[in-house]
């Protein structure tokens, strides 16, 4: 570019690209940022993006305006979000159709189109800057404060926000063991899920006998409503690749690998992109800014199997062979990937490092808690006002998560419980909200911190059915190599869906315990180990409502299908006959002008005519018997009077 | 030099070269420790947990494979307890579920630990396999041969061991398969029906 010559030989040759790199940006020139993560994407973003590039051409402001891709800011749920620089205004829930007016009113006039701000739900107010908005004001964005400034698929944009100068503080001012004792002294925590000291597994790796070492990011994701990983590694890839190489400058590797899983395309296709021009700087090949350490990354795409984020079937998927867990009693940092050191950890966890070798432990020790350093990156879901990405510092109380960040339970509906750490984390009772958000304190009342999944549950959920989920997707997920995990799944959601169909038995609770039990101690890999979780922390805190299941056939949060029934009240049926049409398989019955009746023989349960009864005459009944319907000749409702 | 390690088992101290397994150790000492999947001189594969047994490490204790476990100087080995007797007793009956009740060795050792076979069955209700996938054939196949005319196909409960069509091959009716497998599944392989219809066998929907 630029007819700099790109390979980098110094570190002084990286100042001259980073000052001419400034030194061409105009900061003030307009610039319109469209995210282009997967979330907006879906919601039609590159609509978006083609209709500001048709429209600048149009209006002839091609060259006056950039546009530029950017990642994800998190609240994908407000998609497809456009930002204008330098103003930092944000708009959201863009369509093509509004592109016409934001040029002309924002990019010419500088003024605002109101309606495509944010709405403060309280007031009403539209909020012009991100920070504002009450979903992120509480946050403490760290990793994912660039994203909706850099393009993913350019090198230069990192760089000119201070990309890889870690890299070089690293290669040319600190020793190999400064490095790895600066990580220790952070206290940073594996971010997939275990937590274990980032420092130590690093240390292990370089001291343990074998040649040559690998370092490996994990970013095959699977929780259900889980997406951290994802949008790192599609916003910034680049910060996982300058971490991943600091990684193994400290450790004495030459060879990375990122593990990606092939469902995710825009990652895959950003990862690559980044190791290339990454290359073609010299930022990683052989003998990186002639600093004679060299190190090459390799994307391995997964095939999608939930499994394979553990740690030793990771690897085994690398090597080309099935991923199925083995036994660990080796860490995979004495022998792991082809029985070679191999220091593996999560994508979040590698992003990290930059930041601790800029700011210096210190820093990175003061935020968060006594325990576990820095922030933490959760995908907020369920049945929250504000769903998306947020990034928090360690130990913020749950209630703040889901009330202040997540704006509270949709509906106006009580809080019921929320889940913490994927779909092998425990439930967590509202009794527990004040708990401090830390690796230690989750574990201590049965749940974890998980890779950073947090399912928020209401009222109307029942914790016995979201146990059974849970239990349903770890039984599709489970490799089937060990005994425990395979059968004892297979036995705990054939158990759980007779409950749920109103078959449990008097016993089940006690077997359920004894099944969990040996799965727990006895399971070969943490899949297993932990996958009885949700259930176990359903039983300890919620355990009336697997009882009322048992005994009296009765689903108190009215969700499960086969122990409810639906009837009409016929005090407050007007006969207007909309459930009548509705009904997919005809088991409204009544005649013209009298109140209806569901007969219960037809009635497939699908909730229809109780979702759309303004006359809120249809109920929901379980483990009580339908009220005997003594059908009333009314006067049928008249349309235009008289 | 391999060093030698100095451990505890079921409170007999007992030495054992680096590099063993608790479970060759407590050969060593003649305690004996049920295994599935195990088998002397195959790769280690620690799947079917019947060996857990209890260890004993700076003041913590926690449940490990003996199989795959390797020696540590100075832990304790506990091999028979209530509480690995009781995980040993439903993991049988765990393994039971898709086995059935007619499965050679599981059979066995259900009657020393009083497991019910039929316990966890009877409420899944699917018909036996007679296979508890410990995966013995499969690597006795690789040892013989250096490659594997039968494999894993399918994961979580749809597991199940069948010959790769393209390395049917390989199969050299040596019949060892048939040897390793503790359940009885794997009946005869004879040459008549030859052995790739091991598949079929194994498999149990047939």
């Amino acid at each position: 570019m630029m007819g700099i010559v790109k390979w980098l030989g110094s570190p002084e040759d990286f100042e001259f690209l980073r000052q001419n790199i400034e030194f061409l940006r105009d900061p003030n020139k307009p610039t319109i940022s469209v995210c282009v993560s997967t979330g907006c994407v879906a919601l039609g973003a590159l609509g978006v993006m083609e209709a500001f590039k048709a429209e600048l051409e149009k209006q002839d402001l091609n060259a006056a305006v950039n546009v530029m891709d950017t990642g994800c800011v998190g609240f994908c749920e407000q998609g497809p979000r456009v930002t204008i620089y330098p103003e930092e205004i944000c708009y959201f829930k863009v369509k093509p159709e509004d592109v016409p007016e934001i040029i002309s009113k924002t990019i010419r006039e500088k003024k605002i189109v109101e309606r495509l701000l944010y709405k403060d739900p309280a007031t009403g107010i539209g909020i012009r800057k991100l920070e504002d908005i009450p979903f992120y004001r509480h946050q403490l964005r760290l990793l994912l404060e660039n994203n909706a400034k850099t393009d993913p698929k350019s090198i230069e944009n990192y760089i000119a926000l201070g990309g890889y100068s870690s890299l070089i503080k690293a290669l040319f001012k600190m020793t190999p063991e400064e490095v790895l004792e600066e990580i220790k002294k952070s206290n940073l925590r594996g971010r997939g899920g275990g937590g274990f000291h980032a420092g130590t597994k690093w240390e292990n790796t370089r001291d343990s006998p074998g040649e040559p070492k690998y370092v490996i990011a994990n970013c095959d994701e699977g929780d259900p409503g889980a997406f951290m990983d994802r949008t790192l590694v599609e916003s910034n890839p680049h910060i996982v690749i300058e971490g991943l190489t600091i990684g193994a400058y400290a450790i004495g590797a030459n060879q990375g690998f990122v593990y990606v899983r092939d469902e995710y395309p825009i990652a895959v296709k950003n990862i690559c992109t980044a190791i290339q021009q990454a290359e073609e700087y010299g930022l990683l090949g052989e003998n990186i800014m002639s600093s004679g350490f060299s190190f090459s990354v390799k994307v391995h795409k997964g095939a999608g199997a939930f499994v394979s984020g553990e740690s030793s079937a990771l690897m085994a998927a690398i090597e080309g062979k099935v991923g199925a867990p083995r036994p660990k009693y080796v860490h995979t940092s004495t022998k792991g990937l082809w029985d070679k050191p191999s220091c593996l950890n999560n994508v979040k966890t590698w992003a990290n490092v930059p930041l601790i070798i800029c700011k210096g432990a210190d820093w990175f020790t003061s935020i968060g808690t006594e325990g576990s350093s820095g922030t933490k990156i959760f995908s907020l879901v369920g049945k929250v006002n504000n769903t998306g990405l947020v990034e928090v510092p360690m130990g913020i109380t749950l209630r703040d998560l889901i009330f202040k960040i997540g704006g509270g339970i949709r509906g106006g509906k009580k809080f019921k419980a929320v889940q913490t750490g994927g779909p092998s984390g425990g439930f967590i009772s509202e009794e527990w909200l004040d708990l401090p958000v830390d690796f230690d304190e989750l574990s201590k009342v049965g749940s974890m911190m998980g890779s950073g999944g947090m399912v928020v549950m209401d009222e109307e959920t029942c914790m016995v059915d979201a146990a059974r989920y849970f239990v349903d997707f770890l039984l599709e997920e489970s490799c089937g190599k060990c005994t425990p995990c395979r059968e004892g799944l297979r036995v705990l959601s054939k158990i759980l869906n007779d409950i749920c169909e109103g078959k449990g038995k008097s016993k089940d609770i006690q077997t359920i315990k004894e099944i969990a039990e040996t799965m727990k101690y006895a399971s070969l890999c943490a899949l297993g180990k932990t996958a009885a979780n949700p259930v176990l922390t359903s039983l300890k805190y919620f355990r009336d409502e697997w009882v009322q299941h048992i005994r009296k056939k009765c689903c108190p949060a009215k969700a499960c299908k086969d122990l409810i029934t639906y009837y009409i009240a016929t005090e407050k049926c007007e006969a207007c006959l909309i459930c009548f049409k509705e009904c997919p398989v005809g088991a409204v019955e009544g005649d013209k002008g009298q109140a209806q009746r569901i007969n219960q023989e037809k009635c497939v349960k699908c909730g229809t005519c109780y979702e759309i009864c303004n006359l809120d005459a249809v109920k929901k009944l379980s483990g009580e018997p339908i009220p005997s319907v003594i059908p009333k000749p009314m006067k049928p409702i008249r349309k235009g009077g008289n | 030099m391999r060093q030698t390690i100095t451990l505890t088992i079921d409170e007999k101290e007992v030495k054992a070269k680096e590099g063993m397994t608790i479970l060759e150790a407590a050969k060593v000492l003649g305690v004996e420790i049920p295994t599935l999947c195990y088998h002397e001189g195959l790769e280690l594969y620690g799947a079917c947990r019947i060996c857990s047994v209890e260890i004993e490490k700076r003041g913590r204790s926690r449940i490990v494979a003996s199989c795959c476990y390797p020696v540590e100087e100075g832990v304790k080995v506990t091999t028979r307890s209530p509480k690995i007797d009781k995980l040993r007793k439903t993991i049988i009956e765990l393994a039971a579920v898709a086995a059935g009740e007619d499965a050679g060795k599981l059979r066995e050792l259900a009657d020393e630990y009083n497991a019910d076979l039929s316990r966890f069955n009877s409420r899944v209700q699917i018909e036996p396999t007679k296979c508890i996938l410990c995966g013995l054939c499969v690597r006795r196949c690789v040892e013989a041969n250096w490659d594997s005319a039968i494999g894993f196909i399918g994961r979580g409960t749809s597991r199940r061991v069948a010959i790769f069509p393209e390395k049917k091959g390989i199969c050299a009716n040596c019949n060892y398969c048939y040897v390793v497998c503790p359940t009885g599944r794997i009946t005869s392989t004879g040459i008549d029906p030859p052995f790739p219809y091991v598949d079929d066998v194994l498999a149990g929907r047939k």
